[in-house]
């Protein structure tokens, strides 16, 4: 497996002239290697895959919830700051007396105190910096969660690859990381401006007086992610890196470098995000990210496009995250019960709606338990980014609150609040049918938009808004990021009503509440964690894999013991685990080539004596495009073009009678020498022609030497072996 | 004996289809289009529109043309709506819903959105105007839409297994679409109408470069060079300034769509720069319903407006207020929005009569009216006196501009499109006959690109492009993408004179990259044919090579060549000794490079090469390929012998009777 491992390392072929790394690399066979698994919604995993020598990587997100080790940054509301902790003091009064007192804190449950405090430093996928940037030829971005790493990229010298992801995508990534940088702007506020070398916190030292939990957080379990962290983009490092985004529309068709077709197709997760179909001369392949069948917003999961592939890359590991419950619901699965379903089972248990509905009632569930803490005049915090369900919320609680009569504000504060909610209203093409019919009524796409009208709902970019000020009434209910509670306006909310215990906080669940919390301790505010529908569930992947029925599937090692296959199953699968090369072997020996029509009709077809077979010479120039080769006729005239028919390549052994004869047919009269060879050693016959001139045929095992007085009885005689001989 | 067919009993087909086009509507007109092209079995209907000009049968494309008996499902795979004038989707829910057909109907998001409106507007006005019976009912309407699945631009879509179409984006109105359509390997292009230049709500028309046997364009503008459309933009609201400023009333007849979305962020745009507070009306009909569609499909105007989406969307209209019936005669200046466009009854009717006869107000008139409309009766001339009905006259004294920009490209625009896709055949539609036929000739002297101009109901039928699908092992790929480097020197001939010919300096030695695919196509029983290497095919056969060669010995006479011999070689009479023999071969060299013209001619030492051709000097005193019967004075002769193989026959030859003809000269 090293050997694998330092086979795959990038830049194996740079060496070589570019003419021969295409030669070499367009016959290897397909590697795929998982940098990370992620983890939830707002971290999707992230993959390299090799294939027809083009260097393909999948996704480049940010560990964000890695952030909860920071302190948030101190507001009004809790203005005594502990000075001592505080990073920005210098170091010189640091003294033993101190260590000793932080060693014991170590196996102690984490307190406030124990979190950095420092301008937040930000988390890449982990194997990603092992890997030379330069190397990477094509990036394909899923979501606009998949996008937050991305900057750190762009802005590598070196960097050249083609990053693909759909408009919106795009276009929502691009807000969300102006957001994330407006956010940390507020952090560089208050330490001031960060230094260009290592931060205290990450020096190895600093780190041995952290809690072992933090130091997780930075190290990894195996102490390799140190090299992961980053000081946060700017916003022109965003800037640039869209500008290098070639954006696309669902199914429009790209070609890159002429071999790789690639298309984007919902995957249904959220507005705008994908799956992909990467159709290459030898292998046509599926990329499935996070995906869900019948969305209440987006457009649905459109996996008809992906049937039929040779490959399936499964990563959809949302149902991962919530294993531990499953295990005793649900028994586990294997093709057993499903190779007995038909095609169109499997297609129909795909499209339940018990899902769609589970999701709904959540909702209703949520704005009962935001109704309850308005009807006690508390206040409702929801730092929930998730804009499918942001969206749905808003108009689940403001159709809640009418019906139940209660006046409360709505307010959204967020940087990029007011252009969201515009976008999500102008992009009808991305939606899922019933939001469509809302246009082709000449509705609005979404609630939100007469919410506005009507005063219901209020948009601010800040919390210091003088706007908000004016405006601002409790009891009310706040949306606002962020979801890891250390950065953006929620902070200032939750300072304001940690300790008012008829106000409600929910937050989405998956990640450590506990750690999301400290800085806020003690809470009286009520908290509901609850999760959202973020991918495939487990039932669901083999009646999808029957349906798509690739020929090969990649699934994550974790998935094993989850998703077991019979022997019978139609399609091999290779299980993959972080940072290990799967190599996928080559599933036909040849290409698809399409051969021009004025070229096929020159063909000069002979038929094999022994073989049922027809077989013709062919010579043209070989193009390669849209995913395919390609033969045409070269526009230059070939060269044998007077000697067309005549084959040139023989094989078969010769038959002297029958030779003598179809001499004789021609009027040429031959006498057979036998047995003499030229050197004596090897058995070879010699046929003399004396009639009508002098000729020598000199037959040998492995070839015939024709020797003339002149061209025209030598062509003769070559006709005559010729016939004899198979040829082409 | 075996036998050799050739051609017959192949699995492997090539079959010449054709593209065959049937243009029901448009052809050397304009007004309803309406094409349908049949390719590799696959029967597409491009657009469904109607003839206003008509109220006959004649307002209809002869849909029986189609299928004699009426079977629509059968006889089409689809249709295909570029956009929503009712040119080009009037006759369809006719077609739908009166004539049956149930297929799939594809168009554009916005199409799709705006459609059911255009169609209400039409047949409102047509049931209103003249009582007449009705083509369809609003139901019909809806029905229809039903069918319709909206697209998105550059979206790939699979109709069946064979059939792709593909929008791309072509100005002219919201949502209007260029279609790409593929079946197999031949591929079309029918534009519908388009803009190539961008103009204030809408981009210009965008397409790929695409391999194409067809492209079906509209024509409207075949040989006119339009100026820009700013200065007539200009001059309309220059006009409505004027009439404004001397307080009069404007009246802007308009259908609910489109035309009225344009002027309007026009007027909006001018009323900012110009400040102006005069109030800008839209009549009930023209609710602003309609620019709630156009504010959530913003993605599909210009780059200009939609970049404004998130701070004020270009079709929340600020100036705009809705208009009522009581406020005809108010006094002051105004401008109304009012439908039907051409003045032809309903609201526009009912304010033109009030306002037509002062000469302060201003009526702005569309590029077309229908015949028999009032709107059409104003563009005809300047009448003082108009007939509403057989007793009412109304004396017109207001102004009259005509708007004179038209979303539809210009000549240069055509042929740029038409230089752009370069496909291998062009149809004209949707023009003037005599100007199409002018762009015709031009497209084919220019471009030197085959184009018609079909007729109504005329068939054109144009050869479509097919490709074999073969295997290729990775060894007839890999050598056909290996570099095939053929190096050529100047021959010895040229060197003198040539090398400076034209004034050029020719290089000594030429470097060629002469990469040729090379192999053979295997066809077996029951197996796909596949291509492969030569090397692979014996080895796949499992049968050894059998090399066929050609050998010569033949005598040159030492006597000759002693003549030739340059001034450096000793003239020893021992012909026989190792220094005159070593220096047969380069004489034979140096012979050859003078009268050989262009071979690749290589000495290396023992022997002479020309492609697979060889020459030594053979020291055998009695070589079996010595056939020819030696000269008489044989101690005095020197032998070579020479070996080739079949392809360089005729090149062997070539090369020995050279090398044999000094012999024979002087003998």
């Amino acid at each position: 497996m090293y050997f694998l491992d330092l086979f795959c390392q990038p830049g194996e072929f740079k060496g070589l002239p570019y003419l021969q790394r295409q030669i070499f690399v367009l016959f290897i066979f397909m590697k795929f290697t998982c940098l990370s698994k992620g983890g939830g919604f707002h971290f999707p995993p992230c993959h390299v895959l090799n294939v027809c020598g083009f260097r393909i990587l999948f996704d480049c997100p940010l560990d964000l919830s890695a952030l909860t080790i920071f302190s948030p940054v101190p507001t009004g509301y809790r203005a005594v700051v502990d000075e001592k902790d505080s990073d920005c003091q210098p170091y010189s009064t640091l003294d033993s007396d101190c260590v000793t007192w932080k060693r014991q804190k170590i196996g102690k449950p984490l307190d406030a105190n124990d979190l950095i405090c420092a301008v937040p430093w930000y988390k890449i996928v982990k194997y990603l910096h092992l890997w030379n940037v330069s190397f990477i030829d094509v990036v394909l971005i899923s979501s606009p969660m998949g996008m937050l790493g991305l900057p750190f990229l762009t802005r590598i010298k070196g960097f050249s690859a083609k990053i693909y992801a759909t408009e919106v995508t795009a276009r929502l990534g691009q807000l969300m990381m102006e957001d994330l940088v407006s956010m940390h702007m507020e952090f560089r506020q208050f330490y001031g401006p960060e230094g260009s070398t290592f931060p205290r916190w990450m020096e190895e030292e600093e780190l041995d007086l952290r809690p072992s939990a933090l130091r997780e957080v930075v190290l990894g379990k195996d102490g390799a992610e140190l090299g992961g962290w980053m000081p946060l983009y700017s916003a022109a490092d965003v800037k640039h890196c869209l500008q290098k985004v070639q954006t696309l529309r669902y199914a429009e068709e790209v070609c890159y470098n002429g071999k790789l077709v690639i298309k984007a197709f919902s995957s249904g997760l959220e507005i705008g995000t994908c799956n992909w179909s990467i159709n290459g001369p030898k292998r046509d392949i599926a990329f499935i990210s996070s995906s869900i069948f019948v969305p209440a917003h987006a457009m649905s999961f459109d996996y008809h496009a992906l049937q039929g592939k040779d490959i399936v890359l499964y990563s959809d590991l949302s149902s991962l995250d919530t294993m531990e419950g499953i295990e005793d619901g649900y028994s586990f699965l294997t093709t057993d019960s499903f190779s007995t379903l038909s095609w169109e089972e499997s297609a129909q248990s795909l499209l339940n709606t018990s899902e769609h509905l589970e999701e709904r009632e959540k909702l209703y569930y949520l704005c009962s338990c935001a109704a309850d803490s308005l009807k006690a005049s508390g206040s409702v915090l929801i730092p929930i980014n998730r804009l499918g369900t942001f969206i749905q919320l808003l108009e689940q609680i403001s159709a809640s609150l009418e019906s139940s009569s209660l006046k409360v504000p709505i307010y959204v504060i967020s940087s990029v609040a007011e252009e969201l909610l515009a976008y999500t209203n102008v992009i009808p093409e991305w939606l899922c049918k019933e939001r469509q019919e809302k246009l082709f009524s000449g509705e609005p796409l979404f609630a939100h938009v007469e919410l506005i009208k009507d005063n219901k709902l209020h948009v601010f970019p800040t919390v210091h808004s003088p706007k908000l000020l004016i405006n601002w009434q409790e009891p009310c209910i706040v949306f606002c990021p962020h979801w890891c509670l250390r950065l953006g306006p929620v902070v200032h909310l939750l300072h304001r009503w940690s300790g008012d215990p008829n106000s409600l906080l929910v937050l989405e669940s998956g990640h450590d509440a506990q750690l999301a919390l400290l800085p806020f301790q003690p809470m009286e505010m009520k908290v509901l964690q609850c999760s959202f529908l973020s991918g495939i569930k487990l039932p669901k992947i083999l009646p999808l894999l029957n349906v798509l029925q690739p020929k090969i599937t990649l699934l994550p090692e974790d998935l094993r013991q989850k998703v077991r296959f019979t022997n019978v199953n139609p399609f091999s699968v290779f299980h993959y685990s972080e940072n290990k090369t799967l190599i996928i072997p080559s599933l036909k020996d040849s290409s698809e080539l399409e051969i021009a029509t004025d070229l096929a009709f020159q063909f000069q077809w002979r038929n094999l004596k022994h073989e049922n077979m027809n077989i013709t010479r062919l010579k043209g120039e070989l193009h390669v495009a849209h995913g395919k080769h390609w033969l045409h006729s070269g526009n230059k005239p070939s060269k044998s073009n007077s000697s067309k028919s005549r084959p040139l390549l023989h094989w078969g052994t010769p038959d002297l009678e029958t030779l003598l004869s179809i001499l004789s047919k021609m009027g040429i009269n031959a006498s057979v020498e036998q047995g003499v060879g030229v050197e004596g050693s090897k058995k070879a016959c010699i046929v003399h022609v004396h009639d009508p001139k002098k000729a020598l045929i000199e037959i040998g095992d492995t070839g015939t030497v024709i020797s003339a007085v002149d061209e025209n009885l030598a062509s003769l005689i070559f006709e005559a072996m010729d016939s004899i001989l198979d040829g082409i | 004996m075996k036998a050799r067919q050739r051609g017959s009993q192949k699995e492997i087909k090539f079959h010449s289809m054709a593209i065959e086009c049937l243009v029901l509507g448009a052809g050397q007109q304009v007004g309803k289009s309406c094409v349908v092209v049949s390719m590799n079995g696959k029967r597409i209907m491009f657009d469904c529109g109607m003839d206003m000009a008509y109220h006959d049968h004649r307002r209809h494309p002869d849909f029986s043309r189609i299928s004699e008996y009426g079977d629509f499902d059968k006889a089409l795979t689809c249709i295909v709506i570029t956009h929503f004038h009712l040119d080009h989707i009037g006759a369809l829910p006719y077609f739908t819903e009166v004539c049956g057909y149930r297929g799939p109907i594809y168009m554009t998001y916005p199409t799709k959105a705006l459609a059911p409106s255009m169609l209400e507007d039409y047949r409102k006005v047509m049931v209103e105007r003249r009582g007449e019976e009705e083509q369809f009912t609003s139901e019909h309407i809806v029905e229809c839409m039903k069918k319709v699945i909206a697209v998105d631009v550059k979206q790939t879509v699979q109709v069946d297994k064979d059939l792709m179409i593909r929008a791309y984006y072509a100005g002219h109105v919201l949502g209007a679409a260029m279609f790409y359509t593929k079946v197999g390997d031949s591929a079309i292009v029918y534009t519908g109408d388009y803009n190539m230049t961008p103009d204030r709500h809408l981009g210009a028309a965008q397409i790929d470069r695409l391999q194409l046997d067809l492209l079906i364009t509209e024509s409207t503008y075949a040989t006119t060079i339009r100026d820009s459309k700013y200065g007539r933009e200009a001059e309309f609201l220059k006009a409505v300034h004027k009439c404004v400023l001397g307080g009069g009333k404007v009246l802007i007849p308009t259908f609910a769509l489109g035309r009225a979305q344009e002027l309007c962020i026009l007027l909006e745009d001018y009323w900012e720069r110009m400040n102006l507070k005069i109030p800008i009306y839209f009549s009930s009909g023209l609710t602003m319903q309609a620019n709630m569609y156009y504010k959530m499909l913003i993605s599909w105007t210009s780059q200009k407006v939609k970049e404004t989406y998130s701070t004020r969307n270009a079709f929340d209209f600020k100036h705009v207020l809705n208009f009522d019936r009581s406020m005809i005669s108010a006094p002051g200046p105004c401008v109304l929005f009012a439908t039907p466009g051409w003045i032809s009854g309903g609201f526009s009717l009912e304010v033109f009569k009030q306002w037509a006869p002062s000469e302060m107000n201003l009526i702005t008139l569309p590029g077309y009216c229908a015949a028999g409309t009032i709107g059409h009766k104003l563009m005809s001339g300047k009448p003082s006196k108009i007939d509403l009905d057989k007793d009412t006259q109304l004396d017109v004294r207001c102004q009259i501009h005509q708007l004179s920009f038209s979303p539809h490209t210009d000549a240069k625009g055509i042929m740029d499109l038409v230089k752009f896709l370069s496909p291998k055949h062009v149809i004209l539609v949707h023009g003037e006959k005599p100007k199409m036929a002018t762009l015709k000739g031009r497209i084919y002297s220019e471009l030197g690109i085959r184009c018609d101009d079909p007729a109504n109901n005329e068939t054109v039928c144009i050869p479509s492009t097919h490709h074999v699908e073969v295997g290729a092992s990775n060894t007839f790929i890999r050598s056909s993408l290996n570099p095939n480097f053929n190096f050529s020197k100047m021959s010895s001939e040229d060197e003198s004179d040539s090398r400076l010919k034209d004034g050029k300096f020719m290089p000594w030695l030429q470097v060629k990259d002469e990469r040729a695919a090379e192999g053979i196509l295997v066809e077996e029983k029951g197996k796909r044919a596949k291509i492969v290497h030569l090397d692979e095919f014996l080895l796949m056969l499992g049968e050894k090579k059998h090399d066929i060669r050609f050998a010569y010995c033949f005598p040159i006479n030492t006597d000759n060549l002693e003549d030739t011999k340059s001034t450096d070689v000793s003239s020893s009479s021992n012909a026989l000794s190792v220094s005159g023999r070593s220096s047969w071969l380069p004489m034979l060299y140096i012979k050859l490079s003078d009268e050989l013209s262009g071979g690749n001619i290589q000495y290396f030492g023992e022997q002479i090469q020309v492609e697979s051709f060889s020459v030594s000097l053979c020291l055998k005193d009695r070589c079996p390929y010595r056939i020819v019967d030696s000269p008489p004075n044989k101690c005095e002769a020197v032998f070579f012998c020479c070996a080739w193989s079949i392809a360089d026959e005729k090149l062997a030859w070539k090369i020995i009777s050279i090398l044999e003809n000094r012999n024979y000269g002087t003998l």
